[in-house]
């Protein structure tokens, strides 16, 4: 039987629908869920220019234009919440940033096996819990009476540590509950490249004399310097976020001049005294600057010669 | 001489990295231990004895006043519900999107990729997401925290790489063979991938567990909080108190035994759970994917 080029497509076509339509049944629930929670929301940004009322809704709110941020620029608090993210994000980079690579480089030089699994399955284990406990255990560690290390300090003659709430400590704070939560995990990328090192450099250069300071110095660490490149372009993508949960969890009214940053600003002007538009204002800037942050910094890595992140 | 030099500098290498590593695995492990083992103490204990690790006298007062308190009880259950309904929602999810999309067959397969990277580039925001969720009249149910995180665009990625790494000629014989789509997926694609299934299914379950901002917000009556709302509760805003004079009535005041009981309780279960999967996230699956 023959077919004309017209059928013979509707038929390439027919093919085609019934191999594609499971696909798209498998595609569907989590699409689903990434048009309705995700790309809405980015619709929902609209309302940063009006005067939004949830029973007027979005298309009859008045429009205000740039009313919201202008607000925001001219608003005092705008110095502070971008003074606290700058200043935690450098703190970040200059002290947690380099640590699991620290870690990693020690860890690479035990030769125990049992003794390398054991540290790792140790040092994971805080990602596991939950910023609360990670919080929750530093204060019945430090806080009040019956804080366990201010009743170890006192035993040995040292005055107690009051300095939870303090807004003084509370950035090293921050930095400190990070390291313990995250420095192990974070390593596990670098321990991966460390891995994938042909072992015959090592003996090559053993052979060569090179002791191992020596080794590490001229094989280990130039291996994980694309990893390590790669890491902070993204680091630096993330400039403007800092994990929000944690400093929520950290932040009382006396710290608020060091530890109010965006998205602590959004939920208490936002979902607590219900100014809807102006926050979302203030979030789609941030969002903005992110974005710009994070295709900047990918086109970076592109032209100096690496693969891009995106 | 030579020789004994280098030996030596090696050994000096040894005892260095030994001893940081054994301090950092104390740092981690101390405070974790210290909550478990005082957890065990009796109240008298904490009032009249200063500083401890090991009880003199142990007794699970501190689990059994928890389990008699109603909201303690009440969020654990809800911790529960909320991780393997939401788990059971996301892995599946997850996993039959990153099969379909690792199809280069399927039309629209690029642009759906991109519309998932996006999401991790930019968002809408805490408040539009809030009012779609509140649009939707998903406020103080389960749902609002399930629906909107179901997809973890990362993990999502990362297990499509997986699928795109299964070689072509296995799905063309079995279609030759007269196996559909569904039963391809099922019968053959999820043997091959339950060691990354298992890896993601942990992931989104510590996610679940953890679960605070969002529940914080979406759930607004305090029967529905799960685990970690009640314990920034119990833990968290009892330091405010402290700092602020308390400006307002606490009311309940904990025994340090049952703050410790609590901790052991929330952070307990995902840590047995990690050490078996550990094998899987050792070998290093996260470094191909760094590249989205």
């Amino acid at each position: 039987m023959r077919l004309s080029g017209d059928s013979r497509a509707s038929m390439a076509r027919m093919h085609y629908m019934k191999r594609a339509f499971p696909i798209f049944l498998m595609i569907l629930p989590g699409l689903l869920s990434i048009i309705l929670f995700k790309y809405l929301p980015m619709f929902g940004v609209l309302i940063s220019f009006q005067n939004f009322s949830p029973f007027r809704g979005v298309f009859d709110s008045e429009w205000v234009g740039l009313d919201h941020f202008i607000r925001l620029f001219t608003e005092r608090q705008f110095l502070t919440l971008l003074k606290n993210t700058l200043v935690l994000n450098l703190i970040d980079i200059c002290f947690f940033f380099p640590a699991p690579i620290v870690f990693s480089l020690i860890l690479n030089e035990v030769r125990l096996r049992w003794f390398k699994t054991t540290l790792q399955t140790v040092v994971y284990l805080p990602h596991f819990v939950s910023m609360i406990v990670v919080v929750g255990v530093t204060v019945v560690l430090f806080s009040g009476e019956f804080g366990g290390f201010n009743q170890f300090l006192e035993s040995v003659g040292l005055p107690r540590y009051r300095g939870l709430g303090d807004p003084d400590h509370f950035r090293w704070i921050w930095l400190l509950q990070n390291i313990w939560k995250e420095v192990g995990w974070s390593a596990i990328i670098y321990l991966a490249a460390l891995a994938s090192i042909d072992t015959t450099l090592y003996e090559a250069a053993g052979i060569d004399g090179a002791n191992r300071w020596r080794k590490i110095w001229h094989i280990t660490l130039p291996s994980l310097v694309p990893v390590i490149l790669i890491l902070f372009i993204l680091r630096l993508g993330n400039f403007i976020d800092v994990g929000f949960e944690h400093v929520f969890l950290l932040q009382n009214p006396l710290n608020l001049a060091v530890s109010d940053v965006f998205d602590t600003y959004i939920y208490r002007v936002g979902v607590q005294q219900g100014e809807f538009s102006y926050t979302t204002a203030v979030g789609l800037f941030k969002s903005v600057i992110g974005l710009v942050l994070v295709l900047s910094a990918n086109a970076i890595a592109k032209r100096s010669g690496k693969e891009g992140v995106y | 001489m030579n020789i004994r030099r280098l030996s030596g500098n090696e050994r000096y290498v040894d005892i260095f990295v030994y001893s940081v590593l054994i301090v950092w695995g104390a740092a981690i492990l101390f405070p974790l231990l210290y909550v478990l083992m005082t957890s065990f103490a009796t109240e008298n204990e904490y009032l009249t004895r200063g500083f401890f690790v090991i009880p003199r006298e142990w007794t699970w007062d501190a689990y059994l006043y928890l389990l008699a308190n109603d909201g303690f009880s009440q969020s654990f259950l809800n911790a529960v519900i909320i991780t393997v309904v939401g788990t059971a929602i996301s892995i599946s999810a997850t996993t039959l999107m990153a099969y379909g999309l690792s199809k280069k067959w399927f039309k629209g397969r690029s642009a759906i990729n991109f519309m998932v990277v996006f999401t991790m580039l930019f968002s809408g925001g805490m408040i539009p997401t809030y009012l779609v969720v509140n649009e939707f009249g998903l406020i103080n149910t389960f749902w609002s925290l399930w629906l909107p995180g179901a997809i973890a665009p990362f993990y999502l990625i990362v297990m499509r790489s997986f699928f795109s790494s299964i070689p072509y000629e296995l799905e063309e014989s079995a279609r030759v063979d007269g196996c559909g789509e569904w039963r391809m997926f099922f019968s053959i694609m999820l043997p091959l991938s339950k060691a990354s299934i298992a890896t993601f299914v942990l992931f989104y379950m510590v996610g679940y567990w953890n679960t605070y901002f969002s529940a914080l917000i979406y759930l607004n009556d305090s029967d529905m909080w799960p685990l970690q709302v009640f314990l920034r509760q119990m833990l968290v805003l009892n330091l405010d108190m402290e700092q602020t004079a308390s400006l307002f009535q606490q009311e309940i005041v904990y025994t340090p035994g049952a703050k410790m009981a609590a901790i052991v309780l929330s952070a307990l279960p995902m840590m047995i759970i990690y050490p078996f999967l550990q094998k899987h996230f050792n070998k290093g699956f996260l470094l191909g994917s760094v590249k989205g």
